[in-house]
């Protein structure tokens, strides 16, 4: 992939985005490497074999066709939520709220579907407006982050953490008094939305829709981010948000429209977690793929369409480990100790950018 | 009657506030010690889970609480240092990296944690001090742990300590103005290491108390987000050990609130009082940020007020 060579202007420019992108994808599969190996020691210091770690985590993640739908059912809310932080990343913010965003995404619009259900609104029309009312807000909720960030310098990663538990704290009120259904009497919850009135599923799968809605964003942010003003203005206010009001740039609108998208696709993945698997609004809401996505994001190095891939991955660890659990008498912890991992390595990796003469460009222009 | 009630939830709240508030000031002193240095630690969470755990599991086995609390610290060192050394690396972001150790130290916490969740391990004994009071309320509130009085001991040092001796001299001129430390000969990233990894002891002991004290048991929601709620404290007490506590106290008190109401029957809106210390932050962060007394004093190397 380094054969190119750089005689000419054009191939030069060529080369020097190819030997880019081959860095931006070497050093993270080189970290993921690293991880899985430090993770090995790990496994025989506790008297594991990581050969069958790897193998059941293999089986578990793709080796039915059970296991991939499963693995690929987990993806779904890991691209929403990696988006969630890849958009606001690209402005310069790390936002760490799509939980929360999801949690009252989810909630909403669960709450929502109530009076519309009740009434006997049609399908057609409540599917949408349940959809929309999640995306708007989630995308509010967040929003306030990046409004607070612009308008009055609060750090935006404490910020966004903090209105998570508030978050929490909003559905738990609810849910638990107003909303709850008087049916649900272990774990108190909204009024199930019935099964007429949830997503389907892809055809011949038992995937729900919320993979190809994932997707679907993915590109299309991904064509926003590099093919719009919109994104060009959004990354050049990430790159030096100083500049960009030295040119004029309006960073503070920018800033609240990257954070509302990120809000909208973590609310609408709380949207697909209600309305394709539980149901209804509850605790189990608070499953923590807010904060995977962080490191999906982490792993993607920001950009949509590598979010893909790295969700499915870690949709295949998460799948995998109830199978893990039971063969190997291991706790369900597992899985976060090899995502602590894998993110303390990556972002160590960090520093090794610019450091391999092979991804460099030969002649003149030397990076430091 | 009315009186009576407002009573109970003033020595509730009065108690809750100090025992709540204990992990907030460890936590905050750790942070505000290496923040002076100039570094951000957003990962005091995991120090806080992973400490809980150590402490835990050490009183178990070994009987003697005490240990455990010195073991919870030397996890909170080993996170704290990991963290220090890793900062040091060119181009890498020391607020991502919190990130990655807050998930890296509750996932090895809540994997080596799952043994002891069950079994029941010696706590730390608190201190009666409310013998004096024939209110068994007042007494309930004044039975006071021992670490709480470490925390104000340490924040007292702390404060001394950073003003008058040659070390906290060393770390504010390295949290202030990296030039000036190198000009004096003076290495930034060992200054660091060792201010994270000396932080990261300290929110392994508030990490001991949450297990050993209060709430008293081990087990995966002991910790909500106090180790990053401690970063916004350590704004609010504007990097200032002394100021730590009353910081302490007033978000003890906020946490206090939701159990205090339940305590004399009223339980509606529980949720939203046991958000209080949240949105008590947020608000504290959307009145400080751009004051100018609080730029005044934030040490010049930190990445989140620069």
């Amino acid at each position: 992939m380094t054969a190119v060579t750089t005689d000419t202007p054009v191939r030069l420019t060529d080369s020097t985005k190819l030997r880019a992108w081959a860095e931006a994808v070497a050093i993270p599969l080189g970290a993921l490497v690293v991880s899985a190996l430090i993770f090995s020691i790990f496994l025989i210091f506790l008297g594991k074999s990581p050969v069958d770690y790897f193998q059941l985590l293999w089986k578990g993640g793709f080796g039915t066709s059970f296991s991939i739908q499963n693995t690929l059912q987990r993806a779904a809310p890991l691209i929403l939520c990696g988006l969630a932080f890849a958009i606001p990343a690209q402005i310069g913010l790390t936002m760490i709220g799509a939980e929360g965003a999801l949690v009252l995404g989810g909630f909403s619009a669960a709450a929502i579907a109530i009076p519309l259900v009740t009434g006997g609104v049609p399908v057609v029309l409540t599917m949408p407006i349940m959809a929309i009312c999640a995306m708007v807000v989630g995308g509010a909720w967040i929003a306030i982050v990046g409004w607070l960030r612009h308008a009055r310098g609060v750090n935006e990663t404490i910020s966004s953490l903090l209105m998570t538990y508030i978050a929490i704290a909003i559905m738990n009120f609810f849910v638990e008094g107003a909303l709850r259904d008087p049916g649900s009497a272990n774990k108190p919850s909204t009024m199930p939305i019935g099964k007429d009135y949830m997503v389907g599923y892809i055809p011949a799968t038992d995937i729900h829709w919320g993979l190809v809605a994932g997707i679907v964003l993915a590109i299309a942010l991904q064509i926003v981010m590099t093919r719009t003003t919109f994104g060009f203005a959004a990354r050049v206010t990430g790159g030096n948000a100083r500049a960009a009001l030295a040119q004029g740039l309006p960073v503070g609108r920018l800033i609240v429209a990257c954070t509302a998208i990120a809000g909208a696709c973590a609310g609408l993945a709380g949207y697909y977690e209600v309305a394709a698997i539980h149901g209804q609004a509850n605790a189990s809401l608070v499953a923590g793929y807010g904060f995977t996505g962080i490191l999906v994001s982490f792993l993607a190095r920001h950009n949509p369409i590598m979010i893909l891939p790295v969700a499915v991955m870690f949709g295949a660890i998460e799948a995998s480990g109830g199978l893990i659990q039971r063969r190997m008498d291991m706790p369900d912890a597992t899985a976060l100790v090899l995502q602590g991992i894998i993110f303390v390595v990556l972002l160590t990796s960090e520093t090794l950018y610019g450091r391999f003469a092979i991804f460099q460009q030969k002649a003149g222009a030397e990076r430091t | 009657m009315n009186d009576g009630i407002l009573a109970t939830i003033l020595i509730s709240m009065l108690g809750g506030a100090i025992r709540v508030s204990t992990p907030f000031m460890f936590v905050a002193l750790g942070e505000t010690l290496t923040e002076k240095s100039g570094r951000i630690n957003l990962g005091l969470e995991g120090n806080l889970v992973l400490g809980a755990m150590t402490a835990y599991a050490v009183s178990y086995h070994t009987g003697n609480p005490w240990l455990g609390v010195i073991a919870a610290g030397f996890a909170g060192v080993f996170l704290g240092s990991m963290h220090g050394i890793i900062c040091s690396l060119p181009k890498v972001n020391d607020i991502a990296v919190g990130i990655a150790m807050m998930s890296f130290g509750t996932g090895i916490a809540f994997f080596f944690g799952k043994p002891y969740i069950q079994p029941s391990a010696p706590r730390l004994e608190s201190l009666p001090l409310g013998n004096w009071s024939e209110s068994s309320s007042l007494r309930q509130a004044l039975d006071i742990n021992p670490l709480f009085f470490v925390g104000i001991v340490v924040a007292i040092a702390m404060w001394w300590a950073l003003a008058n001796s040659r070390w906290g001299l060393i770390v504010r001129m390295t949290g202030d103005s990296e030039p000036a430390a190198r000009a004096m000969g003076v290495q930034p990233h060992q200054v660091r290491i060792a201010a994270t990894a000396a932080g990261g002891f300290l929110a392994g002991v508030g990490g001991a108390f949450l297990s050993l004290s209060y709430p008293g048991s081990w087990n995966e929601g002991l910790s909500s987000g106090q180790g990053l709620m401690a970063v916004a404290l350590v704004i609010f007490a504007r990097w200032n050990p002394l100021r730590c506590i009353i910081a302490a106290l007033l978000f003890g008190a906020a946490g206090a609130i939701g159990p205090a109401l339940q305590s004399v029957g009223i339980s509606q809106g529980y949720y939203f009082f046991n958000a209080a210390p949240y949105i008590l932050t947020l608000f504290i962060m959307i009145a400080s940020a751009r004051s100018s007394s609080s730029a005044r004093e934030a040490p010049g190397e930190l990445s989140i007020t620069k």
